[in-house]
């Protein structure tokens, strides 16, 4: 049992010492410029620790932010550090953390929760399988932080049931720092209590959308429902919650660490910190990819990623996966951060960055993840569940080139029509790839129509 | 309530407001949608159902509020001090049309063989909007009809998914024996665990699911096209008098 800072301190020397006595291998690939051009505050422990370890977690200074909250701070000062450092949240939306915890710390109730939203569901991102299978004591230790701060004592983490790694390291990860103490009754001798349990996503995309979530959790159909409420408010089991992102809660313990205004001055002046891309697709070096927010794209495409697979010619990057948008060659030099991004008809998103390159027909692509939309859209509002299919129906008109003039304008209606009346985010996001390319390579789209019988 | 928790109610109080521009009051604890009813501003429902628990998802009340960018549905909508409300605005009204071309475009919704032909809402909101056509191609699904049980049918082809019976079910009569099963399109309303009606152990053949349907997927045996006579007031009236 571990019950001070001091007694943390000395299993961290102890474990040092160990493994200065077996030192563990790295990868010579890590001194390649994929990595020595990255900044890695989220994924500093990936490949470097044992998941599987807790003494080496914290070895590697684990758990001493949580002490020092405990110990140090007040949970209005973990607050306060955290709005300083104005972290936003990772998973797509990027609403202030520091306003979200407050808004939950100044609802009075017996009963609180915390919850980490790790269904990522967007087809080519393994940003938060990385975190919680690398270092699943970093989410625990966020979440307890979190608890701390907003005066909740149970917090659950919401896995897909496809990362089965991530579930059960998540799951030793538990049962190892409950053994020691860490988490469950009186953490430090502060009276403060915090008990993680897991809960498993069944496969269904829009289970990570916020209130779909809760419902998933609480045994109900997997629905979303119209806010507000808020969760600050009216959360999981009817009481106040937090839903934070892994990504989100794995930059607390750095924050904490170093102070908000270290975290502050990383990044841009609107988007403070890092970014994890999961970068896939037509790329030389495909990888995860952590990077200060304000990197170009081009930065991150070329000097990191190597540039588009061999003799191709880069085309677009898809950022943010069904939610978001397809980005042109000339708009390379945007520098990333959420609004930027956003101005240029894509979005954040969690993190996936899919590259394509000049083979692809862009309206196959908008296709794709609109296929995927319709076939994650959970079904409940008339706009999702009729207009995603209605749409998938349209794009296919335009790749077999029997669209009409007609058909171009529908979709466009269709999709803005979608987009403003969906109930969830889900179907408020689902055209965003379809308007992005049409926005930018609209010629793709009129080639689809067929001009001979019109 | 026993476990040492008390009840917070908040305290209700009087707001005013602007629905399309005519200055409305109402209480905290009422919605956009009631307020607007009891000053006479007609805002089309479609799974709202007064009396049922509200889940915004039929999408067919939406209105503009000034500030807000995305149209709300004014049935979940708790009215706010000085809020200004649009119901009629050109984009909201071109997207009511366009969800309820949805609603026809999903299944197959051929009045002429309806039962519910002449007493149905989802023809009457078509009127009512001045729908002439879908604007939106047909998706023709086919499903199973259900007809096992001894007075009712369940036919899902005429189903709009505005879950009504599943409510109503739930709430009143507290059976709870319909509920939803698969998702997107293919989603459906079962009964227990996707049993045939007859074969449903919670089922009280009650039939307010029955009454409630706006359409005619939920309908009495023994009765021909146009025949159907829907009693959708009953339940308001039935909450009416249990107080």
């Amino acid at each position: 049992m571990i019950t001070s800072t001091a007694e943390l301190q000395e299993l961290a020397s102890k474990k040092r010492e160990d493994n200065e006595k077996n030192p563990r291998e790295i990868s010579p690939e890590r001194s390649t410029p994929f990595y020595t051009k990255q900044r890695r505050i989220v994924l500093e422990n990936e490949g470097l620790i044992d998941p599987d370890d807790i003494e080496d977690y914290i070895a590697h200074g684990g758990y001493m932010s949580l002490f020092k909250a405990l110990d140090e701070m007040s949970p209005k000062e973990v607050i306060e550090e955290v709005k300083i450092s104005a972290l936003r949240g990772r998973g797509g939306g990027g609403y202030p953390t520091g306003l979200k915890w407050e808004s939950v710390s100044k609802v009075q109730s017996l009963q609180k929760y915390i919850i980490c939203n790790g269904d990522e569901g967007d087809p080519g991102a393994f940003m938060d399988r990385a975190v919680m299978e690398s270092d699943p004591h970093r989410v625990l230790e966020g979440m307890a932080i979190a608890g701390y701060a907003c005066g909740a004592n149970k917090g659950y983490i919401y896995v897909r049931a496809e990362y089965p790694i991530a579930v059960e390291k998540l799951n030793r990860a538990i049962k190892q720092a409950t053994k020691l103490g860490i988490l469950g009754e009186n953490i430090a001798h502060s009276g403060f209590n915090f008990t993680v349990e897991i809960r498993l996503g069944a496969g269904a995309f829009v289970c990570g959308e916020a209130t779909a979530l809760i419902a998933s959790i609480e045994g109900n159909r997997g629905h979303p429902r119209q806010k507000p409420p808020h969760l600050s408010d009216h959360g999981l089991w009817g009481q106040p919650t937090v839903l934070n992102n892994v990504e989100t809660l794995a930059n607390i313990t750095p924050i904490i660490k170093n102070g908000g205004a270290w975290f502050k001055a990383i990044g841009t002046e609107s988007s403070s910190g890092t970014k994890v891309f999961a970068l896939t697709g037509h790329i030389k070096n495909t990888g995860l990819v952590e990077v200060p927010m304000g990197t170009t794209l081009r930065e991150l495409i070329f000097d990191i990623g190597g540039g588009a697979t061999e003799g191709r010619k880069f085309k677009a990057i898809q950022s943010g996966g069904p939610s978001g948008g397809c980005i042109p060659e000339h708009l390379l030099d945007l520098q990333i951060d959420y609004e930027s991004l956003k101005s240029a008809g894509s979005i954040m998103g969690s993190g996936g960055l899919i590259v394509i390159d000049d083979s692809s027909n862009m309206v196959e692509i908008a296709r794709f993840f609109m296929d995927f939309c319709r076939s994650e859209s959970c079904g409940k509002c008339t706009p999702c569940r009729v207009g995603t299919t209605e749409l998938t129906l349209l794009l296919d008109k335009f790749i077999k080139k029997e669209a009409t003039k007609k058909d171009f304008e529908l979709l466009k209606e269709m999709c803005n029509m979608v987009k403003s009346t969906s109930l969830c985010g889900l179907g408020q996001t689902a055209p965003n790839p379809v308007l992005s390319t049409i926005r930018y390579f609209e010629d793709e789209y009129l080639a689809g129509i067929d001009t001979k019988c019109h | 309530m026993g476990f040492g928790i008390t009840m917070i109610r908040e305290k209700v109080r009087v707001k005013s407001f602007k629905i399309n521009d005519i200055c409305v009051t109402g209480q905290s604890n009422q919605t956009i949608l009631e307020v607007a009813r009891d000053n006479n501003i007609e805002i089309p429902t479609m799974c709202y159902l007064e009396g049922l628990s509200c889940v915004g998802s039929c999408r067919m009340c939406i209105v503009e509020i000034k500030g807000s960018h995305e149209p709300t549905p004014a049935c979940t909508a708790k009215i706010k001090e000085g809020m200004e409300v649009t119901t009629n605005s050109p984009q909201i009204e071109a997207a009511r049309k366009m969800i309820l071309s949805m609603m026809f475009s999903e299944r197959s919704h051929v009045c002429s063989t309806c039962v519910a032909n002449g007493d149905c809402e989802l023809q009457n909101k078509s009127v009512e909007l001045e729908l002439e056509h879908s604007e939106v191609p047909y998706l023709n699904q086919r499903f199973e009809i259900d007809a096992s049980h001894k007075n009712f049918v369940n036919d899902p082809n005429r189903c709009i998914l505005c879950t009504r019976c599943i409510r109503v079910c739930d709430e009143i009569e507290g059976a709870h024996a319909l509920d939803l099963a698969g998702r997107g399109l293919n989603m459906r309303i079962v009964h227990d665990m996707d049993e045939p009606w007859a074969d449903s152990q919670s089922c009280t053949s009650c039939g307010k699911c029955v009454y409630v349907c706006p359409t005619g997927a939920l309908y009495e045996k023994d009765i021909s096209e146009e025949e159907v006579i829907k009693k959708r007031g009953i339940i308001t009236e039935l909450i009416k008098n249990r107080g």
